[in-house]
């Protein structure tokens, strides 16, 4: 089950050339705006017919200029959740629900169907208009809406993008549960490192067009090269680990590869496996193991490499027990501390630096 | 209500309100489908039927009428079809009173219509194609509820209109008492009497409630349908 995908497209004197993979669970399309992520998507869901283009969803070609092949967007069985919801507005919740679902020719069965609803929480809300929903209740109602036409592929278009935190929080659960138990690839736009850190298994950068990298979600947030493409300040990779306790003074400790994490409490039952996203910036480096110092994530470290870049900081890839950690320091303290290739030092991590919503439930990396 | 109207000004309003009610009803399926057209479809042309649709509305009436006369008469090549083909006359009967009325009200009707077209997101329809709906299904289930205000109001603009419709249709099938002497051709035909302004008032006053009746009841429509399709 992937999706294989290269594209060719031209307007506004803007040029798209890009292609990729998406394996099973969720591919993360990620750029700045304009970088072609939902023209992409849109060529996928056979929106918008691109000037070259090849779209293969499990094995089947939907869309091939070589051979003028073109299914369109209503037989692709491809499932699309848009920023903006696109609920009907003169349909109630369940009509809007059940819409897609006479058209599927392997339709859900009532307990399927029955699982999602409950499973996105929508049960209340059936009889309700569109207009009556909340920001989030409408994006959920949207997801629903999508699984149960049936897709084989499911996209997403920035499906957070138009909500406050508040309700960002609500839903992000909702698709860490669907990327877990949906046996289909997910392709997902976001431009949110924190997105990223919490969803992703693949991730895909896009940069004015074209694919600048594209792997594992660990191996691309930790490539020091990449830096620059998602911005030096948004930078970071993340630590997994398992919840070993709750300690009574607010923190919860985690046991990863790298050593024992500290952060503020996170409501997670011990033996729950988390992605901990660490900004670049927020780590410090130390030549020798410091002693009474406040920060409480001391890690031992090597160094893989060195980015230059061209202002005064310089960004470090480590290497923390086979975990990939970057960190962003200044020209001057590499330079003093003799930071290259194979040198071992100490990362240090505030643990009040490391915010609740860069903490994820991570099911894919479960041993 | 025959004892208010005498027996001629009554067969005039019944004349009227089953010409208007024809006129309507059968306009509305193609006012719909060019409606549509010129909404949503880029062709080459699109400016000419444009153009085409909103003629009536600027040429005089008795223009109108006349080319439908030229066109439909008994002598005119379509006439001469119908005949041959169905053995139907239309010139100087009521139906053909209907044909020049639903004519004069197209151009309300489609612009009304196409405006609420225009007002469907075609976001939504992308939404209803990616969950697998055929095109059909996706216009009678999305674009046509969502644009339900504009046709009803289309509709009811084009009866108005038919029920006051006068100069094409005095051109095109004349002022038959009982066959095409509609409410607005018998209040000329009064008005040519002497002593007959007692009947020429009354068909007045019937047809101004009637018009007021039809702006009422589409306002109050328009309210509830928008009301229901924007899901409050």
């Amino acid at each position: 089950m992937s999706l294989d995908l290269s594209v060719q497209h031209r307007f506004d004197g803007f040029a798209l050339d890009a292609g990729f993979t998406a394996p099973e669970g969720v591919t993360v399309l990620f750029g700045r705006s304009g970088s072609g992520k939902t023209t992409i998507v849109n060529v996928v869901a056979g929106l918008l017919r691109p000037d070259r283009a090849r779209v293969s969803v499990c094995g089947e070609v939907l869309c091939d200029s070589a051979s003028g092949r073109w299914v369109p967007a209503a037989r692709r069985r491809i499932g699309y959740v848009f920023q903006d919801a696109r609920l009907f507005p003169h349909l109630s919740v369940r009509q809007n629900l059940t819409y897609g679902q006479r058209f599927s020719p392997a339709p859900l069965g009532t307990a399927q169907s029955a699982r999602i609803v409950e499973m996105l929480g929508l049960g209340a809300l059936l009889t309700r208009r569109p207009g009556a929903l909340s920001g989030g209740e409408k994006q959920r109602v949207a997801i629903g809406r999508a699984l149960l036409s049936g897709p084989r592929l499911l996209l997403m278009d920035e499906p957070l993008a138009s909500l406050d935190e508040a309700r960002k929080a609500e839903i992000l659960p909702y698709l860490e549960r669907l990327r877990d138990e949906a046996q289909m690839p997910l392709l997902y736009v976001s431009h949110s490192t924190a997105e990223v850190t919490r969803l992703a298994t693949t991730l895909v950068l896009l940069h004015e067009g074209r694919v600048a990298r594209a792997g594992p979600v660990a191996d691309v947030l930790s490539d020091p090269e990449l830096a620059p493409m998602l911005g030096v300040r948004r930078a970071g990779a993340f630590l997994t680990g398992r919840v070993a306790r709750h300690h009574e003074d607010g923190l919860t400790e985690l046991t990863s590869p790298a050593g024992a994490i500290f952060l503020p409490r996170v409501a997670a039952a011990p033996g729950a496996t988390l992605r901990v996203r660490i900004a670049a910036q927020d780590v410090l480096l130390a030549a020798a193991h410091p002693s009474e110092i406040s920060a409480l994530n001391v890690l031992s470290v090597e160094v893989l490499a060195v980015r230059q870049g061209d202002g005064p900081g310089v960004m470090v890839q480590l290497d923390a027990g086979g975990e990939r950690l970057l960190a962003r320091i200044t020209r001057r303290s590499a330079e003093a501390l003799g930071i290259a290739p194979g040198r071992r030092c100490y990362a240090i991590v505030k643990t009040l630096s490391v915010a609740p919503f860069a903490i994820g439930e991570n099911a894919t990396a479960d041993p | 209500m025959t004892g208010w109207l005498g027996p001629e000004e009554w067969q005039a309003v019944a004349l009227s309100l089953r010409v208007a009610l024809w006129a309507t009803v059968l306009s509305l399926p193609p006012g719909i489908f060019v409606a549509y057209a010129l909404a949503r479809w880029r062709f080459p042309g699109k400016l000419w039927l444009n153009g085409l649709v909103h003629l009536p509305l600027i040429l005089p009436p008795v223009v109108t009428g006349y080319l439908l006369l030229m066109l439909f008469g008994a002598q005119g090549p379509l006439g001469r079809a119908l005949e041959a083909a169905f053995g139907i006359s239309i010139a100087f009967r009521w139906t053909g009173a209907a044909l020049a009325a639903a004519i004069m009200g197209f151009p309300l009707m489609v612009r009304a219509i196409r405006l609420s077209i225009e007002a469907v997101d075609p976001r939504l329809e992308a939404a209803a194609e990616t969950l697998g709906a055929p095109r059909l299904w996706v216009f009678a289930t999305i674009t046509l509820p969502l644009a339900l205000p504009g046709i009803l109001t289309g509709a009811i603009l084009a009866f108005a209109k038919a029920m006051g419709e006068f100069g094409a249709t005095i051109t095109f099938v004349s002022n038959i008492p009982g066959q095409t002497r509609t409410v607005p051709s018998a209040i000329y035909a009064f008005l040519q009497v002497p002593g007959a302004e007692g009947a020429a008032l009354r068909l007045v006053i019937v047809s101004i409630v009637v018009a007021m009746g039809a702006l009422l009841v589409s306002e109050l429509l328009a309210r509830r349908v928008s009301a229901r399709v924007r899901g409050s």
